[in-house]
């Protein structure tokens, strides 16, 4: 079940080594009362119609290369998820955060938060509209820059399920060299997690098309 | 179909995921209302400053998981550690004897999975532990006059480490 998933450990990823378990998570077999068989649920008076437009809600647009990235929440047995919350944040295409702590000299956009929120629909499927981020540099390393990315929270249908994960896209040079993407020990699973450019997507004149699906763990009242 | 890898929150989580009122699944004077707080650790014992929980109590409650307004009660909360590692959350108590906590941060290339037990009971979980590690998941109660606040503190890595969950 942790197959896919980067190890705790990475030291490659500076910050695991004070910070990674040392002890192997304990295996439990959940009966039906445990609570983490469940999830919270989310309904569209949380999720406003603008929150999944990230070029919206500001006084003018933002700069940067318009995006769209849609996809599929799944289950591990290729099943929609409808009504899952997903929330997704950025840096802008300067390649800067929107939060305080942020101290790369690159300019903030102030018509660019990077943050948005959507519920899948009824086939599991989301839209989000925004900007292309910006690579930025970190001190993880002499001379290391992050990929390009998008942050992506998604609950499923119980609380074992919750995934927070990072989509990459196509072609970025800086993907080899980074340690959180090379922290994933299988390239097929590595893969998974670079978004692919779509032309069907793409909307003439105005947005490049991205498809990223997003398949969550199996649930353990469903594979005990 | 296979899983989509985890990644890490990173340190800039904090302009998306915290929401008004997060750490609050119940209003200020919420009869039975319990506080929950503590710090989250590190391997040196020094305090995470950007880590992210996420509380769950198994049940939705009565209204939304993310609004918070005039009373109610929510299932699902979150709260993001202070410069000094604390978080604090103001729930309704379980149904059972223990809350689902999920910690995210800087350096989590994947989240951490535990439970917060209020009271030490006989458990399926529990008494598999030897009891060191089972004292890892034991809140301890912070007004033994009224019971409404425990303290409950989360250590990432090394000695009283946390036990973590896997099902």
């Amino acid at each position: 079940m942790t197959a896919p998933h980067p190890p705790y450990l990475s030291p490659g990823y500076r910050s695991t080594i004070l910070r990674a378990p040392s002890q192997p998570p304990v295996p439990f077999r959940a009966d039906p009362d445990t609570i983490e068989l469940t999830s919270p649920v989310f309904g569209h008076e949380e999720v406003g119609e603008l929150d999944a437009d990230l070029t919206r809600g500001h006084a003018g647009e933002p700069i940067g290369e318009r995006i769209i990235v849609t996809g599929r929440v799944l289950d591990d047995t290729g099943r929609p998820l409808r009504g899952t919350l997903l929330e997704l944040w950025q840096a802008n295409s300067a390649g800067r955060y929107a939060h305080d702590l942020d101290r790369h000299p690159a300019p903030l956009d102030p018509n660019f938060t990077g943050a948005g929120r959507c519920l899948t629909d009824d086939e599991g499927r989301y839209r989000f509209v925004s900007v292309k981020p910006g690579a930025y540099p970190w001190r993880n390393h002499p001379n290391a820059w992050r990929p390009a990315h998008l942050h992506f929270s998604v609950f499923g249908t119980a609380f074992t399920q919750r995934l927070v994960t990072q989509m990459y896209f196509p072609g970025d040079p800086l993907i080899p060299f980074d340690p959180v993407m090379q922290s994933i020990p299988d390239a097929a699973a590595r893969e998974r997690l670079v978004s692919s450019f779509s032309l069907d997507v793409t909307e003439p004149e105005w947005a490049l098309g991205y498809t990223f699906d997003i398949v969550l763990g199996r649930t353990p009242v469903e594979n005990p | 179909m296979t899983i989509t890898p985890s990644q890490t929150v990173g340190p800039f989580f904090a302009h998306a995921l915290p929401y008004p009122h997060d750490w609050e699944l119940v209003p200020p004077g919420h009869p039975g209302a319990i506080t929950l707080e503590g710090r989250v650790l590190d391997g040196a014992g020094d305090p995470v400053p950007d880590a992210l929980l996420e509380l769950w109590l198994g049940r939705t409650g009565d209204r939304g998981a993310l609004r918070r307004g005039d009373g109610g009660v929510s299932g699902f909360g979150r709260c993001a550690t202070a410069p000094d590692g604390t978080y604090r959350f103001r729930t309704a108590p379980p149904a059972g004897p223990y809350l689902s906590l999920q910690i995210f941060a800087r350096g989590l290339l994947r989240s951490v999975l535990t439970r917060v037990y209020l009271a030490d009971v006989p458990d399926p979980l529990l008494d598999g532990l030897d009891p060191a590690r089972r004292a890892t998941l034991l809140a301890t109660p912070l007004d033994t006059r009224s019971g409404d606040a425990y303290q409950f503190d989360v250590r990432l890595q090394g000695e009283g480490e946390t036990v973590f969950l896997d099902f």
